[in-house]
């Protein structure tokens, strides 16, 4: 029953990830009718700012200590970074130990910013060229991304450690003890996702733009400019792609990579919730974090082996097999 | 009727075309002359170096390719001459390689099997490379071996650890100086004995490809014949990033102890993984639970930050061993880069010393007079103490290290200290040992 229990645990963390990479995918296709290869590449970037403040609050000064020696046997250099000497021992070092955190402010204005010159720069020539132009523009811009990562960070995982008091376990249920960032992770995500459903709920904003999904060229009639509110969108997507980057730094080390693991099966995530359904993007991501991790329990995989590597594409046939549209999409969408 | 419309453009281009055709395959095979491919001139010889300089061991790739500039600028007589001055065999003499400046090309494996061959290809025929080293993959080095058997030029591997390289896909045009997955196993279990005894329950996770095999057999055949029992060997995939789905089962095992048959990103996520579930705190049958990683890299060690300290693994070389050939090294690499070099440096930088050596000996560049010099050559001073060039399956026998993560590291490159260096004795197997059986070493290709 344990097993069990951890796995489902398991499922509503990774669908976390998926969920809110899948988000932002399905705002951006809803919105812009774009299919955004490059989301995954926004996902790392959010990392990747994480990893960067990380290095600005390591920034050090190096004095030189005589009675100790490098690997060649010269004296030693000694770094102490700015921070501890500007703040102190204690207070620097705990600077230091909530990088990650911290990172949330220092990605949100990030990734608006690239989302909005993305956008203005790149996509919005290829609004009205077939989709097939607009996924192979977007993927090459993701292989870019990721290769200008790679130049600056290397191709190595670099560590985003958690902050020390919420990098042990905790107990969830009796018993159950799960990793305390994962939860934080999980909770993250249902914050976020809550409130970009809010935000599209309950604001003017929201209203305009959800007209403007179901309906493009009656709200453009109106005398609404939807094209700089969708604009906007794009940037929104882009920074719930990057604070999902962020926070997920502390669960697997950022790597210029990461974004292409992520970008095939999110991609499926959207299918599967339904093209341009945002509850559906969700649903799908949750749904298919949990089948995957039941299909990695040792007695599933005794039973069926291999079955671990494909549980989220055989899910994806028979969903699409049985409901062409996907579980929650719209008539008319991708048709 | 006579056809008519030749024209005098038309004449010149269609014999141009013709003519390149025709020579081609003279220019391709301009060696042939000398009987092996790509004999080399008079005045340079040229060296391929095939590593991985993109995708995910780049970083790897790059510290490769730095040993190999430097082992080029020692053999043509610059520096400080590394490990040219503690190296037994004193043939070379910083004059290059039987009087010619040695110059190299360099191609990118990508760590793709696909990749690897075709730049290794494209080295030997385009470039004229007489010798091809490198890669940070088992699958790349089996790939690019066999290429290299039917190309007729050598390949000395760079670092691949899975017993097949030198196993059932040994090729006698290729030799291994990085040890393998059985020695790993051979070096670990004595130490993991003497560390955490020998009534112990393993789980293992392991990456599902050659590599991976291979050491998952050698690992667990080591430590059932000490008295481990195997609880289960969970495959997973080459591209998994999060591992939590594959650690929570272990928790209800009733295993205490976690081998991650992992390299690389797959190693950094799945330990990482391990650790926030809390396994390094568990208690476990009364006793403490353990991880282990048997096969480990210090660039990689750094990916995984603090979660390293404690683990136990092994290694081919590390930069702080204190033998005169190790101590040359690290002064040559660290005075020009800056940084002490991996294993992955050690290994490629030794493999282009022992080539160069090898042909000076032979007094040829022909690969089977190459060939004949390696089989079966003692030598030293090389970083792990005295080694043996294996005439059966062209495997080195050396000492192998067992290293720890540190816990009080003293700089960003002080993480792994070394536990013990397991003599070479211990860790030497029978040619026809069954873990290493299924193929022919065959006889050597001069190519031509």
């Amino acid at each position: 029953m344990d097993a069990i229990l951890l796995q489902i645990l398991n499922g509503l963390d990774k669908g976390s990830a998926y969920a809110l990479i899948a988000l932002g995918l399905t705002l951006i296709f809803g919105t812009l009718g774009v299919v955004n290869f490059a989301h995954g590449a926004l996902f790392m970037i959010g990392a990747f700012c994480s990893v960067t403040l990380q290095r600005i609050l390591n920034l050090s000064f190096e004095t030189v200590d005589p009675t100790r020696t490098d690997f060649l046997g010269n004296p030693a250099v000694i770094k102490t970074p700015y921070v501890i000497d500007w703040f102190g021992e204690s207070t620097g070092a705990a600077i230091i130990d909530w990088s990650v955190p911290l990172a949330i402010l220092f990605a949100i204005p990030i990734m608006l910013v690239i989302g909005y010159v993305m956008e203005r720069g790149l996509i919005k020539h290829f609004y009205k060229r077939p989709h097939a132009d607009q996924i192979l523009v977007t993927f090459g811009l993701a292989i870019v991304l990721q290769e200008i990562i790679k130049a600056f960070y290397g191709a190595n995982p670099i560590q985003t450690p958690a902050p020390e008091a919420l990098s042990g376990v905790v107990e969830v249920l009796p018993g159950i003890l799960y990793p305390a960032w994962r939860v934080v992770y999980f909770c993250f995500s249902l914050v976020v996702i809550g409130a970009v459903f809010a935000f599209l709920q309950f604001t003017t904003f929201g209203m305009v733009v959800r007209a403007g999904m179901a309906d493009r060229e009656t709200v453009g009639l109106l005398g609404i400019d939807i094209d700089k509110r969708f604009t906007l969108m794009f940037g929104i997507a882009a920074g719930v792609a990057g604070l999902a980057g962020v926070m997920y730094g502390p669960i697997n080390a950022p790597n210029y990579h990461m974004g292409m693991d992520f970008l095939v099966l999110s991609f499926v995530v959207v299918v599967v919730g339904g093209m341009g359904s945002l509850p559906g993007a969700v649903a799908a991501g949750f749904l298919l974090g949990i089948l995957e991790s039941f299909a990695s329990m040792t007695w599933v995989i005794d039973l069926i082996p291999g079955i671990n590597q494909i549980i989220i594409y055989l899910v994806a046939i028979i969903i699409l097999l049985v409901r062409p549209r996907g579980l929650l999409g719209r008539k008319g969408v991708m048709e | 009727m006579s056809i008519t419309n030749l024209t005098r453009r038309g004449v010149l281009r269609t014999g141009a075309v013709a003519g390149a055709g025709l020579a081609l395959p003279t220019y391709l095979s301009a060696a042939s002359h000398s009987g092996f491919t790509n004999a080399p001139g008079d005045s340079t010889v040229t060296l391929g170096f095939n590593v991985p300089q993109s995708g995910p061991y780049a970083d790897e790739g790059a510290d490769e390719l730095r040993a190999y500039e430097l082992a080029v600028e020692h053999l043509n007589g610059g520096g400080d001459g590394g490990m040219m001055g503690t190296f037994s065999s004193k043939v070379l003499d910083g004059t290059g390689i039987l009087g010619r400046k040695v110059e190299y090309v360099t191609g990118d494996t990508q760590t793709k099997s696909d990749a690897a061959r075709a730049s290794a290809k494209s080295m030997i025929e385009k470039d004229g490379a007489i010798m091809i080293t490198g890669g940070s993959s088992s699958g790349v080095a089996v790939a690019v071996q066999g290429l290299c058997q039917e190309a007729g030029v050598i390949f000395m591997a760079g670092l691949t650890h899975s017993n097949d390289t030198t196993g059932k896909d040994k090729k006698a045009n290729g030799f291994r100086h990085f040890f393998n997955g059985y020695m790993s196993a051979a070096a670990l279990a004595p130490v993991l004995e003497g560390l955490y005894g020998n009534d112990r329950k393993a789980y293992h996770l392991t990456a599902d490809y050659t590599w991976g095999w291979t050491q998952q057999e050698s690992i667990a055949a080591a430590t059932e014949a000490l008295g481990w029992e195997t609880v289960n060997n969970v495959l997973t995939p080459l591209a998994a990033t999060d591992f939590s789905s594959y650690i929570a089962p272990v928790l209800d095992s009733g295993a205490d102890v976690l081998v991650l048959n992992h390299y690389g990103g797959n190693m950094v996520n799945s330990l990482t993984n391990a650790v926030q579930f809390g396994l390094r705190n568990k208690q476990v049958n009364g006793k403490n639970f353990e991880i282990v990683v048997p096969l480990f890299s210090r660039l990689m060690a750094r990916g995984a930050g603090e979660n390293i300290k404690g683990i136990v693994g092994s290694t081919n070389w590390h930069w702080s061993l204190q033998d005169e050939g190790s101590k040359a090294f690290v002064k040559s690499f660290g005075t020009k880069y800056g940084f002490p070099p991996s294993q992955a440096a050690h290994t490629c930088y030794v493999q282009t010393l022992l080539y160069a050596d090898a042909v000076t000996r032979a007094g040829s560049f022909n690969p089977c007079a190459v060939v004949e010099a390696l089989e079966g050559f003692e030598f030293d001073g090389m970083g792990n103490g005295p080694t043996l060039y294996r005439a059966e399956d062209h495997q080195c026998f050396k000492d192998v290290l067992v290293v720890r993560g540190k816990e009080n590291p003293t700089s960003e490159f002080d993480l792994l200290e070394v536990v013990e260096v397991t003599p070479a004795a211990q860790v030497t197997y029978s040619p026809d040992n069954p873990m290493f059986a299924g193929g022919q070493l065959g006889s050597c290709n001069p190519g031509a």
